[in-house]
């Protein structure tokens, strides 16, 4: 899918984002609240067939975010889905890993590392700490001492 | 008290210092077979997201080329392209290929590598010592330019850190130009022989679907048809002005992956060579003064595949986030694929041929269902060159002999 096409099809799930940035050329950010995340990954992936590469966990001020990194490889276009996670207390999101195989690690990964649940993992246990890590200790947090 | 009934677990893993990452496959078998795999990881997690924020922009290409001691070109190179993303900064051209250059020798090292390590697991020690032998002058050219063997350092916000002089391009070029003839008598040996068909030839396949579905890169993802390489998709450093060709193979088995890896040499020395001929005058670096807020993307083709930096900065002299993707994050898991259904002698090359770390394997043990030791590494390793030496026997083919060059 070459760049403008696939500028055009991006603009079919507008209603589900608050906003479409361009840094570059071929770096596109798709801004969405955490409940539109799960629908916003299914169309790039099962019906734009781009590839997944990753999901960054970040710890915003006053939320989290989670940045879905999809790479159209006939443009070279990374197209990334920044998703809001307004709920500090009990952060939460719809795992994507039942249509996407490849996420099932980096979900494990950000479950274990800044504590935000992903409802729907089949397997959601730890990935990175170790079996005695203390219960509700999240090291990528920002509370957490450098 | 009930007695359940336990399926035999062959435990592969978890410790070796020369690992790049510690791994533990658990695999569940019945008799020779493989049934269900799962891996376990992170046994030597070292934070490096978290120390990176911690660091100034330009101290960190030195943490991230420490990542590994083999894609240490890379690492930095994504880190680097994403930083300069952020700043809208324009590297000067000679930068742009000097940086191709030193990740070109760095591909062709790693897969002469590999096919060393691939050579001493099916029992073809002659290709280990051969692959290696030629696979050294590759690091000493790489020490010539850097003043280091692995963790060049080289890249910097803006350019490079050491040139390539112009006065050691004669010399480059020379060695090009053997370690091409040295390959290309590798790869016909490994190309030509009927025992590596045999042998390699149907072994972890990994389909085209699966390939999608685990999101594969690099040439785990070239050997099953999917013909991706971020040096062509989104091309960096100087990638766009050469002449090369993307390899790829469709059939998604151990010998598509090895086949892969040695045409891929020859496409890299092809694009040093040029590099070096086309190589422009001028600085090889600007003066970059602060990273304004924002975030970026950086990609680089690794040996094993794209790695993906994001970084996020405030303005300040530090990222407030740097995530890093290595290759084999999302190669890895696709052992999920490959592995089920082959036998046990099959198991180490399959695990091998994604080229996530060989030393894994160096700790192998198969338990049984009261976790006693039943085989260890050795006898693993003795399954899979007893299979090559049945082939071989069956085929009745001589002796695996290279001719001396």
């Amino acid at each position: 899918m070459q760049q403008e096409e696939l500028k055009n099809r991006l603009s079919e799930i507008k209603d589900k984002l608050i906003d479409i940035e361009q840094t570059t050329d071929n770096r596109i950010f798709l801004l969405c609240e955490a409940a539109n995340a799960f629908s916003v990954a299914r169309f790039l992936f099962e019906d734009l067939s781009l590839r997944f590469v990753i999901i960054t966990g970040i710890d915003s001020d006053d939320c989290f975010e989670n940045l879905y990194h999809f790479s159209n490889d006939a443009s070279g276009c990374v197209v990334t889905i920044k998703a809001f996670i307004r709920d500090r207390e009990a952060p939460s999101i719809e795992s994507i890993t039942p249509i996407v195989a490849a996420a099932e690690w980096i979900e494990r990964e950000i479950h274990d590392i800044l504590g935000i649940d992903f409802k729907n993992h089949p397997n959601l246990k730890r990935l990175i700490l170790f079996d005695d890590w203390p219960e509700g200790v999240y090291p990528l947090r920002k509370d957490v001492q450098k | 008290m009930k007695k359940t009934l336990q399926k035999p677990v062959l435990a592969v893993g978890p410790f070796h210092p020369l690992q790049e990452e510690m791994e533990f496959f658990q695999l569940t078998v019945d008799g020779e077979t493989v049934t269900d795999i799962d891996v376990k990881i992170s046994y030597n997690h070292r934070g490096i997201e978290k120390l990176s924020e911690t660091l100034q922009f330009d101290q960190i290409p030195f943490l991230v080329s420490r990542i590994c001691g083999i894609c240490s070109a890379s690492h930095p190179l994504a880190y680097i392209q994403a930083v300069e993303e952020i700043a809208g900064v324009e590297v000067p051209e000679r930068a742009r290929y000097v940086r191709t250059i030193i990740n070109e020798l760095e591909r062709i090292h790693s897969h002469l590598l590999w096919v060393g390590l691939g050579g001493h697991f099916i029992g073809y020690d002659t290709v280990f010592m051969w692959a290696w032998k030629y696979r050294e002058p590759v690091l000493d050219l790489l020490e010539e330019i850097t003043g280091n063997r692995n963790n060049y350092g080289n890249v910097r916000v803006g350019g490079c850190r050491e040139d390539v002089p112009d006065e050691m391009v004669p010399k480059i070029l020379k060695e090009l130009d053997k370690i091409e003839k040295k390959t290309d008598m590798l790869t016909k040996a490994v190309l030509d022989d009927p025992v590596l068909h045999a042998r390699l030839k149907g072994v972890g396949v990994l389909s085209k679907n699966d390939a999608v579905r685990f999101a594969v890169t690099g040439p785990t993802a070239r050997g099953s048809g999917i013909a991706i390489d971020v040096r062509r998709d989104d091309p960096y450093a100087a990638y766009g002005d050469l002449n090369w060709n993307v390899i790829s193979q469709p059939e998604g088995d151990v010998f598509a992956k090895a086949v892969v890896r040695l045409l891929e040499t020859f496409e890299s020395i092809k694009m040093v060579r040029e590099a070096l001929q086309k190589l422009p005058k001028g600085p090889i670096a600007v003066e970059v003064k602060e990273i304004p807020p924002g975030e970026g993307c950086g990609r680089a083709e690794a040996p094993r595949g794209e790695t993906f930096h994001y970084v996020r900065s405030d303005g300040g002299n530090r990222p407030i986030r740097h995530k890093v993707r290595a290759p084999s994050y999302v190669n890895v898991p696709s052992f999920k694929a490959s592995c089920i259904g082959q036998h046990i002698a099959d198991v180490t090359l399959t695990l091998a041929a994604v080229d996530p770390c060989y030393s894994c394997t160096e700790r192998l043990a198969v338990v049984d269902g009261h976790h006693n030791v039943v085989h260890d590494y050795e006898a693993l390793l003795h399954m899979s060159r007893e299979k090559t030496a049945r082939i071989t026997k069956e085929l009745g083919a001589p002796e695996f002999k290279l001719e001396d060059a």
